[in-house]
């Protein structure tokens, strides 16, 4: 990994303490941990940016010329597996907030440092798993895994992938259960709950999430695989089952989910916009209670993705209801983000342009997420390409948007090389505005009508022109992934080192060296100011802690 | 059913076009204004109660008139108006099959009047499929194992595209279909070309090729209750439970007649789970339907409670 290239990198730290391939694969360094995450998600995050690419080259055209119809199926399946479950769910907790959360908090490490490597061998295994599963035919049951379609009549590998995320779930479980026995037991004398940078609780209630829901839809694809291949009558009307039954367990788990990729998100974004706003963060107790109400209430909502699929009336209404109850909390982060710019002083560096891009994303999906909410409207656009491109809008420019901030911010504690800021703002416009052109369209394909997973849609040559757009988006979009990924690897070697603290920013990570020394603080840190002090490191009254190593 | 919803799509519209255009005026301005200015710090603020209260409570406010509308909405779409006329549907990988009441068949298209209400009670023989026509602004998935409902009423002659929404496998994109909505006239015409008799006709043959009339005997002496004017009434059962006699009761009376015993009988009707086709369930649950209609149907039956029985019929209507 990183050569030291100045003196300033020579300080021992965690990267060049330990040398080898064993050093690595046997490390309970939470960092390296961390590291090991970062590869192995970008690693899932280009398969399934593969698919994506030619999901949208197939629709760049009404005929299923480019790849045959049940290509297409395992294309979009795969895609949103591959996206959904060893990309997003792990992406921020699994690389971010492993790396950071024991900094934040003044620990050395984890609660469990072995658990932690554990964990990336369970997400490893069922990594290994899922490309298996790919390389041997796929499966093409939708992410979703409906039956009686996934149990009784497709005649792929659902067994394997549905056995593959269950084994990476646990993984997501035990990263929840170390967070939340860290954030609890390990804070550094004087770090009050109170003080905790708003991050921290964002993982917490993500790791509410990650505990008490994946063993659920762990269960339910246990009853999937049970019933294809045991032939139990669970969910097959034909065998006794209740098809129904599997869409209350499956979004029991899977809307829920949609907060374990969004809430540590709003984490990243909240530490950007404080910094780069030089501001505490308005209503700062408003935010971390809305972290937890969302965690709760998410709980609460799953079957608003099954208004049409044949409950009654009343269960509708009442889960209507509670979506536009989980949909206030975020309204309250939006605006409290909005507040904190209010009398700042902005900085316009890579990080924040990311910042600007969520608030600017997130919003726009949340507020189309008040249509699908609404049960008359939901009846027309369901399980049309309105509903892609909200959700798209919430975890791709949602969650993906903060995931990349948070590279950008945090890189240099990373790796100790500062990123080249021009290339960054210049990545962050591109992605912007080929997201926008990926999926506004998609809005209106849906309002038009069109369904989702159609890999032929020659009946209705009206859909192309948008669909033209929306390829030629996900052209501009994957341009802008490729970026990051180029310049971050060329700073490894070639970036210039980076001070401890690049960014004058608030938080304990800032105040060890850059990057940390594998015990984090030489010694402990005691925490006797509020989170996000920006007035007292600005003035200078107070000089950036003593811990430094 | 359309203008209802598009009322309601359009409003939302205009109010997150406004929080939008809020927030995102906000965003711009504010960091237009403060931008980094050498010498110019920030001004430390606490956050602000009132404030807090003001963009939690507005917006929930906003969002229950949305919830409310949204429900008012659903609820008619969810509520075929009763003197609908009726068309079975049965999915099936990859394809629609149609049948009216009067008889005709139909696959993958489905013709219908202008300005008529119609009433669809679908089912599916295999995975669950979803019937969706944009136009109409309606989807209902298509379950295994039940009766859906949904209903429409096409306002203007043309033809729509019919959409399968559920993904079903590997011709999910090629299960469609369309709707060919005609004038009066030309309606009558194309439903004089032949059929074989009504629904219900059909049903009443297979009534009596299974023998069903041996025991649901139309006096009160058989070993089976007597099924004039069952339809849409409630239904007192052995366990004390009252369920309203649907399109899903008839069916699940059909094809597990042990669930649900009605006072006073005994379980010995014997199940016909694989010996009926689900079209010619349809054709049966037509023929008990029909029972009430023409019959001496108890004054109940038009009075009937509209709703779904309580237990495990998760079905609307």
């Amino acid at each position: 990994m990183a050569t030291p290239i100045s003196p300033n990198v020579e300080r021992e730290n965690y990267l060049n303490k330990h040398y080898g391939v064993g050093s690595w694969l046997l490390t309970t360094d939470h960092k390296r941990i961390a590291l090991l995450y970062l590869l192995s998600i970008t690693f899932f995050f280009f398969i399934g940016g593969f698919f994506a690419l030619l999901i949208r080259l197939e629709l760049l055209t009404p005929a299923s010329d480019l790849v045959q119809v049940d290509t297409y199926n395992k294309l979009f399946t795969q895609h949103g597996q591959v996206m959904v479950f060893f990309f997003l769910i792990p992406s921020i907790p699994a690389v971010l907030g492993n790396f950071l959360i024991p900094l934040m908090v003044g620990a050395k490490d984890l609660a469990f440092p072995k658990i932690n490597l554990l964990s990336w061998y369970l997400y490893i295994i069922g990594g290994v798993m899922m490309v298996h599963c790919m390389l041997t035919g796929g499966v093409d049951s939708g992410w979703t895994f409906y039956v009686p379609l996934s149990t009784s009549f497709l005649n792929t590998k659902v067994v394997e992938a549905g056995l593959a995320i269950f084994v990476a779930g646990f993984s997501s479980i035990l990263t929840g259960l170390n967070f939340i026995v860290t954030i609890h037991r390990m804070r550094a004398p004087g770090m009050t709950w109170m003080r905790l940078p708003l991050f921290v609780w964002a993982h917490y209630a993500t790791s509410i999430i990650q505990i008490l829901g994946t063993p659920v839809v762990a269960i339910t694809l246990v009853l999937v695989v049970a019933e294809r291949s045991l032939h139990l009558g669970i969910f097959d009307p034909k065998l006794g089952g209740d098809p129904l039954l599997f869409q209350h367990l499956f979004w029991f788990y899977s809307h829920p989910a949609v907060y374990i990729m969004i809430l540590p998100s709003m984490g990243v974004v909240t530490e950007i916009i404080a910094c780069f706003s030089r501001k505490r963060i308005f209503g700062y107790s408003f935010v971390a209670m809305s972290s937890i109400a969302i965690a709760v209430f998410g709980f609460l909502v799953w079957a608003h993705h099954m208004f049409v699929a044949g409950i009654s009336v009343y269960a509708a209404l009442i889960f209507s209801l509670l979506s536009y109850a989980v949909a206030v909390p975020s309204a309250v982060k939006v605006f409290n983000w909005t507040a904190t710019l209010y009398k700042g002083s902005i900085h316009y560096d890579a990080p924040m342009l990311y910042a600007f891009g969520f608030l600017g994303l997130f919003t726009v999906g949340g507020l189309t997420g008040l249509f699908l909410s609404a049960l008359g409207v939901d009846m027309h656009v369901h399980d049309t390409y309105f509903v892609i491109a909200h959700f798209h809008y919430i975890m791709v420019g949602g969650a993906l948007m903060g995931y990349l901030g948070g590279m950008h911010f945090w890189w240099p504690k990373i790796s100790g090389k500062l990123y080249p800021e021009g290339w960054a703002r210049l990545a962050a416009l591109i992605v912007f505005i080929g997201f926008n052109l990926t999926f506004f369209p998609q809005f209106i394909l849906g309002y038009l009508g069109m369904p989702r997973r159609y890999a032929d849609y020659s009946h209705m040559p009206e859909f192309q022109i948008l669909n033209v757009f929306s390829t030629a988006g996900a052209t501009v979009l994957g341009v802008g992934y490729l970026l990051p990924m180029i310049y971050f690897l060329w700073s490894m070697r070639y970036g210039k080192p980076a001070p401890d603290n690049p960014w004058n920013a608030a938080g304990l990570e800032w105040q060890t060296q850059s990057p940390p020394t594998t015990f984090n603080f030489d010694e402990e840190p005691v925490v006797t100011w509020e989170a996000y002090n920006y007035d007292e490191i600005d003035k200078g009254h107070k000089e950036v802690p003593q811990v430094v190593g | 059913m359309a203008g209802n919803v598009d009322a309601l799509f359009i409003f939302l519209l205009i109010v997150t076009g406004m929080m939008t255009l809020l927030v995102f005026c906000a965003i711009v301005y504010f960091a237009a204004r403060y931008r980094y200015r050498k010498g110019v710090p920030a001004e430390q603020i606490e956050g602000s109660i009132p404030l807090e209260l003001t963009w939690t409570i507005i917006p929930f406010g906003v969002f229950m008139v949305i919830f409310a509308w949204g429900a008012v909405v659903y609820f008619q779409g969810r509520t075929p108006p009763r003197d609908s006329t009726e068309v079975y549907v049965v999915a099936k990988q990859w394809m629609w099959k149609l049948e009216h009441a009067e008889g005709q068949r139909e696959i993958n298209e489905l013709h219908v009047p202008v300005g008529r209400d119609v009433k669809l009670i679908m089912t599916s023989q295999d995975v669950i499929h979803s019937f969706f026509v944009p136009a109409f602004r309606i989807k209902q998935d298509v379950v295994p194992g039940r009766y859906t409902v949904a209903w429409f009423r096409a306002t203007k002659p043309g033809t729509y595209h019919l959409f399968c929404t559920q993904y079903c496998g590997t011709q999910h994109s090629g299960m469609i279909g369309s709707v060919v909505v005609m004038e009066p006239a030309q309606y009558q015409a194309w439903m004089s070309g032949g059929s074989g008799g009504p629904l219900s006709a059909t049903g009443e043959k297979i009534f009596a090729e299974l023998g069903c009339a041996t025991c649901h005997r139309s006096d009160t002496q058989g070993r089976g209750p007597n099924l004039q004017g069952l339809f849409g009434r409630p239904v007192q059962l052995e366990d004390g439970r009252m369920v309203n006699a649907d399109e899903n009761y008839l069916r699940e009376s059909i094809l597990d007649p042990g669930s649900k015993i009605v006072r006073g009988f005994k379980p010995v009707m014997p199940t016909f789970q694989g010996l009926v086709s689900e079209e010619q369930l349809g054709a049966l649950v037509a023929y008990v339907k029909s029972l009430s209609q023409s019959g001496p149907a108890g004054p109940k039956s038009a009075a009937a409670a509209p709703e779904s029985a309580p237990g495990k019929g998760n079905q609307v209507q």
